[in-house]
């Protein structure tokens, strides 16, 4: 297997409020779907490296559902959703809501798309229902540097 | 709507005529008069528009000066694009996990989740 590096692309659309990932791998479309299927392999990779992932439970497939925490130390960080659409090696598509704005909701698609030659191309979109919820969705990936974030934008707009 | 000023300055820039403001003023300070010239809106409607810029910190108007040109503040938009590679840098980071269990995965284990529905009820 190559030693290849795929920047991760990211767009944030002006005119919808959603975010797109596109990201390629160097492992076939049945070996990328399974990392994100199987729990075990999940928390390997999905959180945040500084936090640990704990699932309670994570049913991949179309009418399933999950929930897992993030944790670091006294600090937990709950999510949950639904499996809505769940293809083998082609496609899933979830909810996914913080339940810290347990009114807010994410709608995720996962495309991957076969590139041959054992590689694969992820797609993620996740598409939520205002600017300010996408915002705050951005915002919530970032968890170690959401406060530095919000002082220095703070700082910035008292300017 | 969310206090926030990071939601202010997203939800400010969701309007298209404020977005279309705001590429205006790239290209240099504007009067009121002459940002509402184009529209078929009035005056006041565009005042409206820069309070919500002026708002949200991305717009400014000199005090003084009699015209009282409204000038962008393009620092914000430095920091929206910082947070946007953030998050990409996080999920780069993530993929980068994500590259290292492909590596370790084996190749034949069974790669489909059982069909049926799952089931009901699981939920207290």
């Amino acid at each position: 297997m190559t030693a290849r590096t795929h920047e991760t692309e990211i767009v944030s659309d002006p005119d919808v409020p959603l975010v797109r990932i596109t990201r390629e791998f160097d492992a076939p479309p049945d070996k990328v779907f399974r990392a994100h299927t199987d729990p075990d392999l999940v928390v390997q990779w999905l959180g945040p490296r500084d936090l640990t992932m704990k699932v309670d439970h994570f049913d991949c497939r179309t009418g399933g559902s999950y929930r897992y925490v993030h944790v670091r130390g006294d600090e937990e960080y709950r999510f949950h959703g639904s499996f809505h659409e769940v293809r083998p090696s082609e496609l899933i598509v979830q909810t996914f809501t913080f339940e810290g704005e347990p009114d807010g909701v994410a709608l995720e698609k996962m495309t991957f798309e076969d590139l041959g030659d054992g590689r694969t191309r992820l797609v993620a979109t996740s598409l939520v229902d205002s600017f300010a919820d996408r915002d705050a969705f951005v915002a919530s990936g970032m968890e170690s540097g959401i406060r530095e974030g919000y002082e220095r934008l703070d700082e910035l707009l008292a300017k | 709507m969310s206090a926030d000023p990071l939601s202010r300055v997203f939800s400010a820039l969701a309007d298209p005529t404020r977005r279309d403001i705001v590429a205006r003023l790239t290209t240099g300070d504007a009067t009121v008069g002459e940002l509402a010239e184009p529209y078929d809106v009035t005056v006041q409607a565009v005042s409206k528009h820069l309070k919500v810029l002026e708002d949200a910190g991305l717009v400014s108007r000199t005090r003084d000066a009699q015209r009282r040109p409204v000038h962008l503040e393009a620092g914000v938009f430095d920091l929206m694009t910082r947070w946007i590679e953030r998050y990409r840098r996080q999920a780069e980071e993530r993929y980068r996990r994500l590259d290292d269990v492909l590596r370790e995965m084996p190749d034949d284990v069974e790669p489909v989740p059982p069909d049926n529905p799952p089931e009901t009820g699981a939920t207290p």
